[in-house]
């Protein structure tokens, strides 16, 4: 497929503007670009068709099953996007008076309401992007606190080697060492190890829970309370809430702070760039850290409040992605409390159905009931006939489905992470289930099939030990 | 030729001295973690401490941390990994990641023997 700008030609457009009835304005050089911008020039028709045939050449979970461990990749609602879209929500500035965008305000304020009340915290700030500047604002919530009570020789968190890989790079980012944990057999934090590590240097413990390998942290209050006994905070990392929403809170765990990531567990878009909206929420101890502006409600409306002497600062212009939030907010409201209890027990029944369908062929790495995900190891394929959790991922691709995570989380080898979502039908898992097996018996008979695929899709295989060694970032006019 | 030692995270030991050593990652560890395209090594004159992370490597599966088998100051690194970290996968014995010098206490070195039958556990 062309690039758009290989498409490009000179003077072609899909615009024809009056002539300029205003003096032309001749901009001083010092402010001007030193060569013309080479903007791609098409005709509407082209440029509708460039984009129709991107989209054709992907996968979206409006194409088919995307069964993407720990990123949750539901299905969502039109309802959302139709919200969004109102001309009061879309068609508003950051700088506009606040009398003028009291209904904005309202939304921002409610969804405060609501999250806080969803994951058991007292404050919530929409600003951060992603979950990524989710993570690095709660820590700096952390950061904050520890140094306001001066208790500076606090500077390790604790991270279980189960961990997101964003977990240790943003601890590092908020200026922390980072002390990895050794997961236990089962897949769960190892108490006693959590003990041994836990000291007057601890400044505090990032934990998913559910666990990346889709595992309830059972023991997780007196975790909590290991840490807290030592002075620490304890971090919540959203990318698992899917499992439980509605039916037990981070709050009453004995979480300090929490990221949430609105883009997976509340049912906004995401892929391809997001937006996301990674907010964070926190217990009253830790509110007065908050980034500003806050939202606050006063006897004459909704205001923004910019002065907070202890804020963290600003992580993001405004009020982070105001849109995503309210897609988000409607689908709470859709779904409303039982609603959204459905989600996550269906979320984990649907997980449990799979995984108890595929249990007999394929190695699944731990025991017993999982949440809302699952964990299958490729490894005794490997060894048998060769085949990899990347064969089997991208076979998958042949039959319409998108490869769930691979080789993650790094404490199982060849590691396959199956999260199918509340928002699949039987239907779907039960074919979803054959195409597993079908594919199991593909590596078994005819192994160098799996090898060559997948086949059918817009390209092959493609070369990612190149790609990533020597990446081709920008386009190259001729 | 020097005597080599293992270690049970997958990285080699070489000796050059009493108190200075090379280290690499074995044939095992480069096979696992599949074809390298990233790698970050340490500074010259940093501090390496037995069991912790000293480096990290990256493949297009994983991002993996090298955990120092030896507690001293590192004396050299070998730059030529920065571009091309796939000397690893060529020659996981010959591409040595560090030279640490001031060696100050050793972790657990396994020999030849001990090693092989540390790799038949994990098979």
């Amino acid at each position: 497929m062309k690039l758009i700008f290989e498409k490009s030609r000179s003077g072609r457009s899909c615009d024809i503007l009056p002539p300029s009835d205003v003096p032309e304005y001749i901009i001083d050089k010092a402010y001007t670009r030193e060569s013309e911008c080479r903007l791609p020039e098409m005709a509407e028709n082209d440029i509708s068709r460039h984009y129709t045939e991107i989209v054709k050449n992907t996968h979206g979970v409006n194409d088919g099953f995307y069964p993407l461990g720990s990123c949750t990749m539901k299905y969502n609602p039109k309802i959302n996007d139709e919200i969004a879209n109102l001309n009061g929500f879309k068609n508003i500035h950051p700088l506009q008076p606040e009398h003028t965008i009291q209904g904005a305000l309202e939304a921002l304020s409610l969804a405060e309401e609501y999250f806080c009340k969803i994951t058991g915290m007292d404050r919530m700030s929409f600003q951060p992007a992603a979950g990524a500047q989710g993570e690095l604002t709660g820590l700096l919530l952390i950061r904050a606190y520890h140094e306001e009570r001066k208790d500076f020789k606090r500077n390790k968190i604790i991270i279980p080697d189960s961990a997101h890989g964003t977990n240790p790079a943003t601890a590092t980012m908020a200026g922390y060492t980072v002390i990895t944990i050794e997961s236990k057999e089962d897949g769960l934090v190892d108490l006693e190890k959590l003990k041994e590590v836990v000291d007057d240097d601890t400044a505090g413990l990032m934990l998913t829970n559910p666990s990346t390998i889709g595992l309830f942290e059972k023991d997780i209050l007196e975790i909590t309370s290991i840490v807290h006994d030592n002075g620490g905070l304890i971090y919540y990392d959203g990318a698992n809430l899917n499992a439980i929403v509605g039916l037990v809170r981070p709050g009453d765990m004995g979480f300090d702070v929490i990221h949430l990531n609105l883009h997976k567990t509340f049912s906004t878009p995401h892929g391809g760039g997001g937006p996301g909206s990674g907010p964070v929420g926190c217990k009253d101890i830790l509110a007065k850290y908050l980034p500003t502006p806050t939202v606050e409600k006063s006897a004459d409306g909704y205001k923004f409040k910019y002065d907070n002497k202890n804020s963290i600062g600003t992580m993001k212009n405004f009020y982070g992605n105001f849109l995503v939030v309210l897609r988000a907010l409607t689908y709470v409201i859709s779904l409303g409390q039982d609603g959204l209890k459905d989600t996550a027990r269906n979320a984990v029944l649907n997980a449990n159905y799979m995984m108890h369908n595929l249990k007999d062929i394929y190695q699944v790495a731990f025991d017993g009931p999982c949440m809302h995900e699952f964990v299958i190891s490729i490894e005794k394929l490997k060894k048998e006939q060769g085949i990899t959790a990347l064969d089997i991922a991208k076979s998958l691709l042949e039959y319409g489905i998108h490869p769930p995570t691979m080789y993650f989380p790094n404490i199982v080898a060849e590691a396959l992470m199956i999260e199918p979502t509340e928002t699949e039908s039987r239907e779907t898992l039960d074919e979803a289930i054959n195409i597993f097996k079908l594919i199991y018996d593909k590596a078994k008979k005819t192994p160098i099939k799996l090898k060559e695929a997948p086949n059918n899709t817009y390209v092959g295989r493609l070369d990612e030990v190149r790609a990533a060694r020597n990446p081709i970032l920008k386009y190259k006019f001729k | 030729m020097n005597k080599t030692y293992y270690t049970r995270t997958h990285e080699w030991v070489e000796f050059i001295s009493e108190s200075k050593a090379r280290v690499g990652l074995t044939d095992f560890a480069q096979e696992s973690m599949g074809d390298l395209v990233f790698i970050n090594l340490p500074e010259v004159d940093d501090e390496v401490i037995v069991d912790e992370s000293f480096a990290d490597v990256e493949s297009v599966k994983a991002v993996e941390d090298v955990l120092s088998p030896l507690t001293g100051i590192v004396s050299a690194i070998n730059d030529d990994l920065l571009d091309t970290p796939e000397l690893i996968n060529q020659e996981p014995y010959e591409a040595w990641l560090v030279e640490i010098d001031n060696i100050t206490e050793k972790g657990e070195l396994l020999d030849e023997d001990e090693y092989k039958k540390v790799l038949s556990e994990e098979e």
